[in-house]
C-alpha cells in the first residue's frame, strides 16, 4: 500500500497536478486568502484571522504559552544535498540558516545571496517533524500504551469481566466490530478488514480528542488537516480496489442489465463515484474537525476584538464567549466520536460493496 | 490556500505511522483482544446453552419422572383390578365348587337314604315273610290239633273241588 503511493508521489509533476486538483475543489481557499488580505490591509493590533489560521495549521515549532516555543526537528531532503536536519529553533522567521529559510511556514532553499532558489526548493522534500507529526506521534504512542496494555489485560484474565481500560474499550471494539463492521461488510468477510477499521477508528478518535485538548501534548490540528485526511482516504480506496471482487468490477465498467444509450452516461458516473467516495470522506473528516477548531478560536478571538474597542466589553464578551467555547467543547466530543464513527463506516461500506455477492447486488437494483 | 494543501512531511509520516501502528496493534492489540472476545462470547453462549440444555433435560427428567409415576399407577390399578378379579374368581370357584360338591354329597345321601331305605323295605319284607311263615305255622298247628278238624278241612276243600 504504501510503496505504491510513494510511487506516485516520487514523480513531482502528478504529486503537483494532484494538489492542483484538490484544491480546485474548494472554494473555501479562495475565501479564507481574501479574509486574510483583509485583515491584513487594515493597521491593526490584533489579527483574529492570521491567528486562527495559525492554530489550525501545521507549523515548525510547538507553541507552548507565551513566548515559550518547543523547538521541533526539520528534517529535509534534496537529490542535491542529501539528508539535511537540524533544530528549528534556527529558522526564525525569514532568517537563511544553511541554505534554508522558512517563508510563510514553508521552508525554502536559498542561494547564497539569501534569496529564494526556485528549482532548489522544487526538489525539495521536507519531511520535518512537525506540530502536527509530533502530535500523531504522542497520539500513536498512546495507542500503542492503550490497546498492547488492553491486549495483555485480557490475556492475563482470560474469561474473566474487563477491568479499568479494558471496560472502557471493549465497548467501543465490540460496537466497531458488530455495528460497522459486521453490520456494512456482512458476518462472512468482515474479520479481514476489521483489524484496519479498528485502528482508523481509534486513530481518528484519539486525535480528535487530543486536538480539543488545548495544551501541549494536544491542540495540534491533525485530523482537521487534509493531508492526514486524505492519506487514510487513500488507503480506504487502495483497499477497496485491491479487494473488491468480479462483481464490483461488472458493476462499475458495464452495469448489467443496462442498455447501451445509458452505461454511456453511466458509466462515467460510475468511475468518477469510485473516486468520489475517498475525496468524499477526506473532505468530512477534514472540514469538520476543522470547522470545530475554527469555531472554537473565533469565539476567544472575539474577546480580543471587543476588548480593542473597550477593555470593559472585552470582559463582557469573555463570559459568553466562554460559555459558547465551553457548549462548542461539548459538541466537539461528540463530533470527535461522530466523525471516528462515520468515517469507519463509511470506509466499512465501501469495503462492504467492493466485496458484495451477485445475489445482494440483484436485489440492490 | 495553505488548509487545502496537502503537505508531503506529513502525508510521509502519515503513512509510515499509520502502517506502523496498522502492523503493530494488528498482530498484539486486535488480535488476541478479538480472540479473546470471541472466546469470551462463545463460553457465555456455551454456558447459557448449557443451562438452557440443563433446563430442557431437567424438564425431560420431570416429564419422565411423571411418565414413571403415572405407569406405575397405572400398574398398581392393574394389579388391584387383576387381585379384585381373582378375588372375584376364587370366591365364585369356591362358590361353584361348594354347590357342585353339596349336590354331589346331596345327590350321594339321597341314594344312601334310598338304598338304606331299600335295604330296610327288604328286610321288612323278609321278616314279615318269616313272621307270616311262623303265624301261619302256629295257626295251622292249631287248626290241624284234632282229628275232627282235620276231617272238617278235608270236607271243606273237597266240597269246593268239582268233580267234573
Amino acid at each position: 500500500m504504501n510503496t505504491r503511493f510513494f510511487a506516485m508521489t516520487n514523480k513531482i509533476n502528478i504529486y503537483k497536478h494532484f494538489l492542483l486538483l484538490i484544491s480546485v475543489f474548494f472554494s473555501f481557499a479562495a475565501f479564507s486568502q481574501e479574509e486574510n488580505k483583509s485583515e491584513t490591509a487594515k493597521p491593526k493590533k490584533f489579527d483574529a484571522g492570521e491567528l486562527i489560521i495559525g492554530h489550525i495549521t501545521d507549523s515548525h515549532e510547538w507553541h507552548v504559552a507565551g513566548h515559550i516555543v518547543l523547538p521541533l526537528p526539520v528534517i529535509l531532503y534534496s537529490s542535491d544535498k542529501g539528508l539535511t536536519m537540524f533544530s528549528s529553533s534556527h529558522l526564525e522567521e525569514g532568517e537563511a540558516y544553511n541554505g534554508f529559510k522558512l517563508i510563510k511556514n514553508h521552508i525554502v532553499a536559498v542561494n547564497a545571496e539569501g534569496t529564494t532558489d526556485e528549482a532548489a526548493t522544487a526538489k525539495l522534500w521536507d519531511i520535518s517533524i512537525t506540530k502536527n507529526v509530533a502530535s500523531m506521534f504522542v497520539s500513536i504512542l498512546l495507542m500503542l500504551w492503550m490497546f498492547t496494555s488492553t491486549a495483555k489485560a485480557y490475556k492475563n484474565n482470560p474469561g474473566k469481566a474487563p477491568k479499568g481500560m479494558q471496560s472502557l474499550l471493549e465497548p467501543l471494539i465490540i460496537f466497531v466490530r458488530d455495528d460497522i463492521a459486521k453490520s456494512a461488510i456482512g458476518e462472512k468477510k468482515y474479520k479481514k478488514y476489521l483489524p484496519f477499521l479498528l485502528t482508523v477508528f481509534f486513530f481518528i478518535w484519539i486525535n480528535n480528542l487530543m486536538g480539543l485538548v488545548p495544551f501541549l501534548p494536544g491542540g495540534a490540528n491533525l485530523t482537521g488537516n487534509i493531508a492526514v485526511g486524505m492519506t487514510l482516504a487513500i488507503i480506504v480506496f487502495l483497499i477497496t480496489i485491491v479487494t473488491a471482487n468480479w462483481n464490483y468490477w461488472r458493476h462499475i465498467i458495464a452495469m448489467p442489465g443496462v442498455p447501451i444509450g445509458v452505461l454511456v452516461i453511466l458509466t462515467p458516473i460510475e468511475i468518477f463515484g469510485m473516486f468520489l467516495k475517498p475525496m468524499v470522506l477526506m473532505i468530512r473528516l477534514f472540514a469538520n474537525m476543522l470547522a470545530g477548531h475554527i469555531i472554537a478560536l473565533s469565539f476567544f478571538c472575539l474577546i480580543f476584538i471587543f476588548a480593542e474597542m473597550n477593555t470593559g466589553l472585552g470582559y463582557g464578551v469573555a463570559v459568553f464567549s466562554v460559555a459558547f467555547t465551553i457548549f462548542m467543547g461539548m459538541l466537539e466530543l461528540l463530533v470527535a466520536f461522530l466523525q471516528a464513527y462515520v468515517f469507519t463506516l463509511l470506509a466499512a461500506m465501501y469495503f462492504g460493496s467492493a466485496i458484495e455477492e451477485h445475489h445482494h447486488e440483484e436485489a440492490h437494483h | 490556500m495553505e488548509l487545502v494543501k496537502p503537505e508531503f512531511g506529513l502525508i510521509f509520516w502519515m503513512c509510515i505511522s499509520f502502517g506502523i501502528i496498522l502492523w503493530i496493534l494488528g498482530k498484539f492489540a486486535w488480535k488476541p483482544i478479538l480472540k479473546m472476545l470471541s472466546d469470551r462470547e462463545n463460553s457465555i453462549q456455551d454456558a447459557l446453552d448449557s443451562a438452557e440444555r440443563a433446563k430442557e433435560e431437567m424438564k425431560a427428567l420431570q416429564a419422565g419422572n411423571e411418565k414413571i409415576l403415572a405407569e406405575a399407577r397405572h400398574e398398581r390399578d392393574l394389579m388391584l383390578k387383576d387381585a379384585r378379579e381373582i378375588r372375584e374368581k376364587m370366591i365364585s370357584d369356591a362358590k361353584g365348587i361348594a354347590a357342585t360338591e353339596g349336590e354331589r354329597m346331596l345327590k350321594s345321601a339321597r341314594e344312601n337314604i334310598q338304598n338304606e331305605k331299600m335295604a330296610a323295605i327288604t328286610d321288612l319284607k323278609n321278616q314279615v315273610g318269616v313272621l307270616s311263615l311262623e303265624i301261619a305255622e302256629k295257626i295251622l298247628k292249631s287248626e290241624l290239633a284234632s282229628d275232627e278238624k282235620q276231617k272238617a278241612l278235608v270236607n271243606t276243600l273237597l266240597k269246593d273241588v268239582n268233580l267234573n
